[in-house]
C-alpha cells in the first residue's frame, strides 16, 4: 500500500534502535537521525504550534528551515525549528502557543 | 528610443525623506516625479529603526526640526493607514550611576527650555515604566514626545498618499538611476538624465540619503555627505517586554561624536510585530557592509545590561545600514545657491525618519513660496564651501 512507503523503507535503511520522546506528555517513538518534525509526522501529529495573531494551528510547511512555520517548544526552549532539530532520547516537545514567551509579558 | 517626460519637481530618492518631500510638494499642487535607482525605502530608510526622537537632541536647529517633525508625524499618523506602525510610545533614557544621572538632569533641563517634555523618573518609577529594566540603575528621564514608525512602510504609504486627492500628481520611477543633471545656459536645472531617458523639471531635490554627496557631484557641487555604518540586532518575536524606546544616557554623547571608531550604545525597543530591535552602533568605514561581530557583541551586551531578560531570548538576524552625516551633524535642507533649481534634503544621519516630515514641509514651502516653518539658515547646503 502506498501509505506504507516511508523514506526509510524506500532506501532499505536499517536504523538503530528507536527511542522515546514526548509530545504534550504523550509518549512517541523516534528513530535515530529523524528530526523532531519527522518524528511528529510519523506519529500522525501535523500541528504543534498556534499562530501569534489568530491562534491557528501550524506545523511543517517548507521542511528545510526557511519558513519558520514549524516552530515548537523543545525542552522548554520556544521557537525551535522542528524540521531542523534532530530528535534525541527523552526530548520533551510541547505545543507552542503564539510567540512561546508568555512568561515575559508585562 | 529614450522616453521623455516632465514635472514641476523631480525628487531623487524614494526613501522617507524623498517621500515626505513628494507628499508636501504634491499637496501644494506641484507635480512630482520621484526617481530612485532601487526600490522604495531600499537604501538609507529601509536600514533604519524608525526612531522619531527629540530626547537625544541638544537644544539647537536639529531639535527645532525634530519638534516640528514629531507634531507632523502625529498628523500624518491620522492620515496614513495603521500599517505604518506609528506608536507614540515615549522614550526612556536611563542613567547607570549618579554622575550620569546628574548630567542627564542638566541636559533635560536645557531641553525643557527648548520645548521638550522631559519627566524625571526615580528608580521606583523606572520599574513601573519598564518592569523588565535592570534593578541597579540610578534613574532616568521619560520623554513622552518620542515615537516610532516602521520606516519602510511609512515611506511607502507617504508616497501613496502623496498622489491622493487634491494632489499635483506623483509619478514613481523605480529602478532608474540618475546619471546626470541637465542644466540650461545659465547653469540652472532643467531636469535629470537616466538610462531610460531625460526627465525635465525646473527643480530637483537631492533626497539620496547616504548617496547625497554623489548626487551633488553629478550636479557639479560639493556636499560632504559621509556614510556612518550602523547595525541593528533583531530578536525572536516576544510579548511586550519593552514598552518604550529605552536607551542609556551615553547614547547622546555617541550621537554627537565625530569619531571614526566603533561606538555602541544600546537603544532597545519592541515592535508591533513582536521582535525587539537593538541598535545602535556607529562607525566610519565607508560603504562596507561586512558583518561586524564585535559591534553585535557589544550591542547584545549593552542591551542585556539594560534588560537582563533579553539574555534568555535569541537574536534572529541583524541588518546594517548607512546613516548619512555631514561634518557638523546637521542635514542639508533647502535651495543650493550654486545651482539654481537644485535643492537638497539629505544628510540627516541617524535621524532621517524622524526629521523627514519637517524636511519635506520646508522643501514644499520653498518651492511654493510659502512661509517657512523655521529658520533654515543652519541647514544651508553650501555652508561647507569656503565662501558659504
Amino acid at each position: 500500500m502506498a501509505r506504507d512507503r516511508t523514506p526509510a523503507g524506500l532506501v532499505g535503511a536499517a536504523p538503530e534502535a528507536p527511542f522515546e520522546i514526548t509530545f504534550d506528555r504523550r509518549t512517541l517513538t523516534a528513530l535515530p537521525g529523524q528530526t523532531i518534525a519527522a518524528a511528529l509526522w510519523s506519529a500522525g501529529v501535523l500541528a504543534w504550534r498556534t499562530t501569534r495573531r489568530d491562534g491557528r494551528p501550524s506545523g511543517v510547511f517548507c521542511g528545510i528551515g526557511q519558513c519558520y512555520d514549524c516552530l515548537a517548544t523543545i525542552n522548554d526552549l520556544p521557537n525551535r525549528r522542528a524540521c531542523l532539530v534532530p530528535a534525541r532520547p527523552g526530548d520533551v516537545i510541547t505545543t507552542q502557543e503564539g510567540h512561546g514567551h508568555a512568561e515575559l509579558s508585562v | 528610443m529614450p522616453t521623455r517626460s516632465s514635472a514641476d519637481l523631480i525628487v531623487i530618492g524614494a526613501g522617507v525623506v524623498g517621500a515626505a518631500c513628494a507628499y508636501y510638494a504634491a499637496r501644494s499642487g506641484i507635480s512630482v516625479t520621484v526617481i530612485d535607482r532601487g526600490a522604495v525605502a531600499g537604501g538609507t530608510t529601509g536600514a533604519g529603526e524608525g526612531n522619531l526622537l527629540v530626547s537625544d537632541k541638544e537644544p539647537g536647529p536639529e531639535l527645532e526640526l525634530a519638534l516640528l517633525s514629531v507634531r507632523l508625524w502625529r498628523e500624518l499618523s491620522d492620515l496614513l493607514p495603521p500599517r505604518i506602525e506609528y506608536e507614540a510610545k515615549g522614550g526612556l533614557v536611563v542613567a547607570s550611576d549618579e554622575a550620569s544621572m546628574a548630567a542627564l538632569r542638566g541636559f533635560a533641563a536645557r531641553q525643557e527650555r527648548a520645548g521638550v517634555k522631559a519627566e524625571q523618573a526615580t528608580v521606583d518609577q523606572l520599574r513601573d515604566l519598564e518592569p523588565h529594566l535592570a534593578p541597579d540603575l540610578a534613574g532616568g528621564f521619560h520623554y513622552p514626545q518620542d515615537a516610532q514608525v516602521q520606516p519602510a512602510l511609512a515611506a511607502a504609504h507617504l508616497l501613496r498618499a502623496a498622489g491622493g486627492q487634491g494632489s499635483g500628481g506623483v509619478r514613481l520611477r523605480l529602478g532608474e538611476e540618475v546619471i546626470g543633471v541637465l542644466t540650461g545656459a545659465n547653469g540652472e536645472v532643467r531636469g535629470v538624465r537616466t538610462a531610460s531617458g531625460d526627465v525635465r523639471a525646473p527643480y530637483i531635490v537631492n533626497a539620496a540619503g547616504s548617496w547625497g554627496g554623489e548626487l551633488a557631484r553629478l550636479a557639479g557641487v560639493g556636499l560632504p555627505v559621509l556614510p556612518r555604518r550602523g547595525f541593528v540586532l533583531v530578536t525572536e518575536p516576544l510579548p511586550r517586554v519593552v514598552r518604550r524606546k529605552v536607551y542609556a544616557a551615553d547614547y547622546v554623547a555617541d550621537v554627537a561624536s565625530g569619531s571614526a571608531a566603533l561606538q555602541t550604545s544600546a537603544v532597545v525597543e519592541g515592535t508591533p510585530s513582536g521582535p525587539v530591535l537593538i541598535g545602535a552602533s556607529r562607525e566610519r568605514v565607508g560603504f562596507d557592509r561586512t558583518l561586524s561581530v564585535e559591534a553585535l557583541r557589544r550591542l547584545a551586551a549593552q542591551a542585556t545590561r539594560l534588560f537582563p531578560v533579553l539574555a534568555g531570548v535569541r537574536a534572529m538576524r541583524t541588518y546594517a545600514g548607512f546613516r548619512p552625516y555631514l561634518p557638523d551633524h546637521l542635514p542639508a535642507i533647502g535651495p543650493d545657491p550654486r545651482v539654481p533649481g537644485l535643492l537638497h534634503a539629505c544628510g540627516h544621519e541617524g535621524a532621517g525618519i524622524g526629521l523627514a516630515p519637517a524636511t519635506g514641509l520646508i522643501v514644499a514651502r520653498v518651492l511654493s513660496g510659502g512661509q517657512l516653518p523655521l529658520d533654515i539658515e543652519p541647514f544651508r547646503p553650501h555652508r561647507f564651501d569656503a565662501a558659504g
